[in-house]
């Protein structure tokens, strides 16, 4: 390398880029330039980081080191033996070492996502998406990827109880034969069934079965968070019950009235395929464009080209006020909420009938009824059913309400209650009462994985199967079937609600497995065998959609009156949402979710009351300080949040924390936001808040790693996009060699465009890379191990800025500056490129790591990786080295993938094909923004990514190369409708 | 000012420098050799087993094909032992009442599987995969030895990490052509020393030795003359410069 050019290094010539105003920030104090966040960030880490607190004391550590040192001598004389067990009889397809996959499905709010389960030597490693399955496609949300983590999760239930002892099965058998005598002699009366929702067919009709026999008996289901509000919505609209099916990759314009289609809903990852699809720029037609109308913010917040923050109560007005430009019959004039900008307005109303068919506008399922039938009527007006949106006949089955039930068991009208899965006592609304009311009931069986809040107030627990230890089956959102096959045997003697309820009604076939052949042998009539064996095998039931439904919509708006905007100035809007990663409450004990930053507020491990800054300082309250929140007459403490594009005087909350008896990890987290939450209707309500003076800690990764204000992510719009031309950058010049490349070159491009910070890479790789969790204490001193994280930044003002999401892992630098630095050259590049972790050379000096500009190092302080709980042993990919104490590790391109791929092409003496070798964020990722592949291959998708005027690497300006790159973010805002940032111009910083 | 030492403390100090050399040298020397030793290295141990199986037996004597039992040594990382029912489907036949066989007949009762102990253990941060190597022309003999003439398993090589690199660093010395990966002895050559053979010393004739290899790297084995190792390294793909990557072995 030629030395003349020197001084033209970035590094000898450049000062820093001046820090004090960052475009992009990710939070108030980064932006207002607070004390206390410079000294955090020129310290790197934080204080305590480098710390031993472990809280072990001296003495035990030197007893500890002793001890050890002795058993380290005794080891060292002689080598342990080994066992090798072979099979007495190989079971069919049996390869040791090599994983198979197997198509199942996983529930989602009670509809199927098509699965592939990865299983080696008979047990599940790992889970990806069944790419024929219309709702999964190929990729998985955070929850099923986390899903393997309940599988082996050592607070699963293990034994059958009775009151609180441990019984049998047996036991539990005969006393349901006596229960059958009864219910046979007075036609069921007071047994009552309470499921989830159920969309299986095998379920479904074991619950006729049942009603059929016993005509008194009643069943009744209760979603935490249900689809309730929209099937009302469609009952007003429509006169009966259809669901809807939207069909985003054909929507021009798409309105969110505070709908997060984007994430957790049982067909998110189809609605987040298609949409991203259409939300790119593209050659021959313009990019769709997303206005989102939304409370608290949300992923699909921050993919809309214009937000608006807005009460959730006064999404009414706005829906009515939308539906009257457009031209709904029938809707009157609507005064319009302060905090909606007409010209908002304006441009939607235009944008809408301007994509005649071409548009989608949905509601949120916390929203009243009315705001779904306004929804479908301005669909209706602007021509998108049909087009966008098609209507079905509804795929779950309706059983009677948990209000019902509850009030049925006050009366002292319920003698049997079977709880089929869920956790009633705490995911009920406390204004319900449940638990009070379960006390009037003779006999109460509860079907759970784990002994919860509500296995505690029954007289009999009967521990679950997990859905990947028994067969069952289920519907996606469109109806299509998936059998569901198990991958294991049951652990813990599991059982599954159609085997109990096979067990109940003393049917002669008894195990999952048959009921559900059974099932379908009644249903197909003929040729079982071989659709049986094609259904196992796609994952998916030929030609089982529900049908479509022609209907005409019969919805007069004007018989249901405006509603009153709230009155009184101290009434605040309290809405209750799902959590971001714990969902209801189901997922509290899995320490990956609990782990995996919320994508907005970046919290793990706690829920929080979100405020807006302004609405925060009303109250003279700060972030972290404790608030009591009073609905009626029940309150309730938690910390405060200030999150920026939060609407004024709004408390969001979310659900799923406060358990009493999820287990170890899940245990008294957080508050249960249930006790607040309306028993019907719209998922918010009012209230007041005031300060109780009390702190609280909470522990939030959005300071973490911060990149000193340097521009890091690039955003553009399509017309800026035509106009403008790459910059082309001359590489520096470096002082370390070339490397040569004559093989492989794997590579990344990440698109920002299509990323929409759902957060299922993390887990996935997670869960790929056998990472661990490092727990609460250890998240607030940096030390959090994923590989992967999901940057957020802010644009712009903070009452309404914009959110991009930048994910960020080893970015894989040609020259990269933790290899030089390594004394024991435990990191080093491979001939195709990759940067490698080599742990069992890592002595820990974290030098590494000191040296990454990009923080994507991760280090081993204790040991966080639990080698002692046996079921956890199962969960590990044994391709993937588990590490200990004192090694750094960082993301390795999944390189076991890259060398199994290799492996398999040397061995038919070929080049590795372009797609054969997919890393794990890549597999789950619902949008594709993840790309990877060989640079050499003049064909690879990648390759051709990389050669996009939007291609540019983060940081590139240090010289790094890196191998990872990023497409710039592009938005499409409508040109009468300025952003929050007038200002788009972007550039590098040098 | 008189002096502190006398003068024969000279010869003592320049005794203590050499010596301390040397001592330290012979320390070393002592360590190596412990290290290299089959005490640590577990080299041509006989470990216990279920039942005393003779290699020599099957494969010599019957001629039965290494894949008749390792049945995934082509297709997975795994070579794969047999299962009982492989060992009962001539076993239920012959030698079906020797007391010898009878925890494989107890195993095939009960459905408790045997339980080996392991010979070959490499470190658990090594993903050592039989199916390419054999794929690539190695000879199951370049590891495991003359195995078909071991009438008890033993470990044949070190597995230490540089006997591994020996080989990934220069392929030439042991690959093969295919059809002879599984077959022994077909030219061999033993080696005296502890550097890799390279394969065109071994086309020298063979003589009929047989278990006359003692030392670490007697396993090299030699290509059949007609068939240059570099033609072959060349015609197998395999690609000597990334063989040595540290991720081709540790991930």
């Amino acid at each position: 390398m030629s030395t003349a050019n020197l001084s033209s290094l970035p590094i000898l010539t450049e000062a820093p880029e001046a820090v004090a105003k960052p475009r992009f920030w990710r939070s108030l104090e980064e932006r207002a330039g607070d004390e206390e966040i410079r000294d955090y960030l020129e310290r790197e880490f934080p204080s305590r980081l480098s710390e031993w607190d472990d809280p072990i004391g001296r003495r035990k550590f030197l007893t500890m080191m002793a001890a050890s040192l002795g058993l380290a001598g005794a080891i060292g004389c002689s080598s342990p033996a080994e066992l090798i067990i072979p099979h007495v009889k190989a079971p069919e397809n049996y390869r040791p070492g090599r994983p198979l996959h197997y198509a199942t499905a996983v529930s989602r709010g009670g509809y199927a996502q098509g699965l592939l389960v990865t299983s080696y030597e008979g047990r599940p490693t790992k889970i990806e998406g069944n790419p024929d399955h219309p709702y999964s496609l190929g990729a998985t949300d955070a929850f099923a990827q986390a899903s393997i983590l309940g599988l082996y999760d050592p607070d699963r239930s293990q034994t059958t109880r009775h009151r609180g002892v441990i019984a049998t099965w047996d036991d539990f058998t005969s006393q349901l034969a006596d229960e059958r005598k009864r219910l046979d002699a007075n036609a069921g009366a007071g047994l009552r069934i309470l499921t989830e929702t159920v969309t299986s067919p095998t379920l479904a009709a074991l619950l006729q079965q049942l009603r059929e026999r016993w005509p008194s008996a009643v069943w009744h289901q209760y979603e935490p968070v249900s689809m309730d509000n929209a099937r009302e919505g469609t009952r007003l609209a429509f006169g009966r019950n259809v669901d809807s099916l939207y069909d985003f990759s054909r929507a021009d314009v798409v309105v969110s009235l505070d709908a997060d289609f984007l994430l957790g809903g049982p067909a998110s990852i189809r609605h987040a395929r298609d949409f991203i699809a259409r939300h790119q720029p593209q050659d021959d037609r313009s990019m769709s464009r997303l206005y989102v109308a939304e409370s608290t913010y949300t992923i699909t917040g921050a993919m809309a080209d214009h937000r608006l923050p807005i009460r959730p109560e006064r999404i009414e007005l706005l829906a009515r006020a939308l539906a009257q430009r457009v031209g709904v019959a029938g809707v009157g004039e609507v005064a319009l909420p302060a905090d909606v900008s007409p010209r908002w307005l304006d441009v939607v109303a235009r944008d809408l009938p301007d994509h005649r068919g071409a548009g989608i506008v949905l509601a949120g399922a916390g929203q009243p009824p009315i705001v779904h039938a306004l929804a479908h009527a301005i669909n209706d007006v602007c021509g998108n059913l049909g087009t966008t949106i098609e209507l079905i006949e509804p795929v779950a089955t309706q059983g009677e309400s948990l209000a019902r039930l509850t009030a049925d068991m006050q009366a002292g009208n319920v003698e049997t209650l079977l709880i089929l899965g869920g956790n009633p006592v705490y995911s009920a609304p406390a204004e319900l009462s449940f638990a009070k009311a379960l006390d009037h009931v003779r006999l109460r069986v509860h079907l759970a994985e784990t002994e919860d809040e509500t296995s505690n107030l029954c007289h009999w627990h009967i521990p679950a199967a997990h859905y990947l230890e028994t067969w069952g089956d289920l519907r996606a959102v469109d109806g299509t079937v998936s059998i569901q096959q198990p991958l294991i045997a049951p652990l813990y003697q599991g059982r599954s609600a159609i085997e109990l309820l096979a067990t109940l009604l003393g049917s002669k076939e008894q195990t999952p497995y048959a009921l559900v052949q059974q099932h379908w042998r009644d249903e197909w009539e003929r040729d079982f065998p071989s659709r049986w064996q094609e259904s196992i095998r796609n994952g998916t039931v030929a030609d089982s959609q529900s049908a479509k439904v022609t209907v005409s919509l019969q919805f007069d708006p004007a018989q249901h009156a405006a509603p009153a905007t709230p009155t009184t100035a101290d009434q605040l809007a309290i809405e209750i949402r799902p959590d971001p990663t714990i969902w209801d409450g189901r997922f509290a004990n899995n320490g990956w979710l609990q782990e995996l930053p919320k994508p907005l507020t970046k919290l793990t491990w706690d829920n929080v009351a979100i405020l807006s800054d302004h609405t925060a300082r009303q109250y003279g309250v700060k972030s972290q300080d404790v608030i009591r929140i009073r609905v009626g007459d029940r309150t309730l403490e938690t910390p405060v949040f200030i999150l920026p594009g939060q609407p004024d005087g709004c408390v969001s909350l979310t659900l799923g924390y406060g358990r009493e008896r999820a287990g170890r990890v899940g245990n008294r987290l957080g508050y249960n936001a249930n006790a607040l939450r309306p028993a019907t209707g719209p998922a918010f309500t009012q209230g007041t808040i005031e300060a109780t003076g009390r702190r609280y800690t909470i522990a939030t990764t959005q300071q973490h790693w911060s990149m000193e204000g340097r521009d890091i992510i690039r955003v553009t719009t399509p017309a800026e996009l035509h106009a403008s031309h790459a910059d082309h950058h001359e590489p520096h010049p470096s002082l370390y060699s070339e490397y040569d490349y004559p093989g492989n070159a794997w590579g990344m491009v990440i698109n920002q465009s299509a990323c929409i910070g759902c957060n299922a890479c993390v887990v996935a790789c997670q869960a790929e890379n056998n990472i661990p969790v490092v727990g609460k204490d250890q998240v607030l001193v940096n030390r959090e191990m994923h590989w992967l994280r999901i940057d957020r930044y802010f644009d712009g003002e903070p009452d309404q800025p914009e959110t991009y999401f930048q994910p960020m892992l080893c970015q894989h630098c040609e020259k990269a500056p933790c290899e030089v630095v390594c004394p024991v050259m435990a990191t080093l590049h491979d001939s195709e490129g990759t940067s490698n972790m080599i742990y069992n050379r890592c002595v820990g000096t974290r030098y590494c790591s000191n040296n990454c500009p990009y923080k994507v190092r991760r280090f081993n302080f204790l040991q966080y990786t639990d080698e002692t709980t046996p079921s956890l042993k199962l969960l590990r990919n044994p391709e993937v080295t588990v590490r200990s104490r004192g090694v750094m590790e960082k993301c390795s391109y999944c390189i076991q993938r890259i060398n199994a791929g290799r492996i398999e092409a040397k061995k038919e003496n070929r080049e590795i094909r372009d797609g054969e070798v997919v890393t794990a964020c890549q597999q789950a990722c619902p949008t594709r923004a993840i790309v990877f592949g060989n640079l050499n291959d003049p064909n690879a998708e990648v390759r051709q990514l990389k050669q996009s005027p939007l291609n540019y690497g983060v940081l590139a300006e240090l010289g790094t190369q890196p191998r990872t790159t990023y497409l710039t973010r592009v938005v499409n805002p409508h040109p009468d409708l300025p952003q929050s940032t007038a200002d788009r111009h972007q550039g590098t910083p040098s | 000012m008189s002096q502190v030492f006398h003068p024969a403390a000279n010869a003592l100090a320049r005794g203590t420098i050499f010596g301390g050399i040397f001592l330290i040298a012979a320390v070393a020397a002592g360590a190596r050799l412990y290290h290299d030793s089959p005490y640590m290295t577990q080299q041509d141990v006989v470990r216990d087993q279920p039942v005393p199986f003779s290699h020599d037996h099957h494969v010599s004597g019957l001629g039965i094909d290494c894949r008749f039992c390792h049945a995934t040594v082509e297709k997975t990382a795994s070579a794969g032992l047999p299962t009982t029912e492989t060992c009962m489907g001539c076993h239920a036949l012959i030698w079906n009442r020797s007391p010898l066989l009878a925890p494989v007949r107890e195993s095939f009762r009960t459905g408790e599987p045997l339980a080996w102990t392991r010979v070959y253990d490499v470190p658990d941060f090594v993903y050592f995969n039989h199916s390419i190597h054999v794929a690539k022309g190695i000879g199951c003999e370049s590891c495991h030895g003359r195995i078909d003439q071991m009438p008890l398993t033993r470990k044949a090589v070190t597995l230490h990490m540089q006997w591994c690199l020996d080989c990934h660093r220069e392929p030439e010395s042991a690959v093969r052509p295919r059809e002879n990966v599984f077959r022994f002895g077909v030219e061999k050559q033993p080696s005296t020393g502890s550097a890799p053979q390279h394969a065109f010393e071994a086309t020298k004739p063979a003589g009929g030795t047989t278990e006359t290899l003692t030392k670490a790297d007697h396993t090299r084995h030699a290509t059949p003359s007609g068939s240059d190792p570099h033609e072959l390294v060349r015609q197998y793909g395999i690609k000597t410069h990334q063989l040595s990557d540290c991720v081709v072995c540790h991930r």
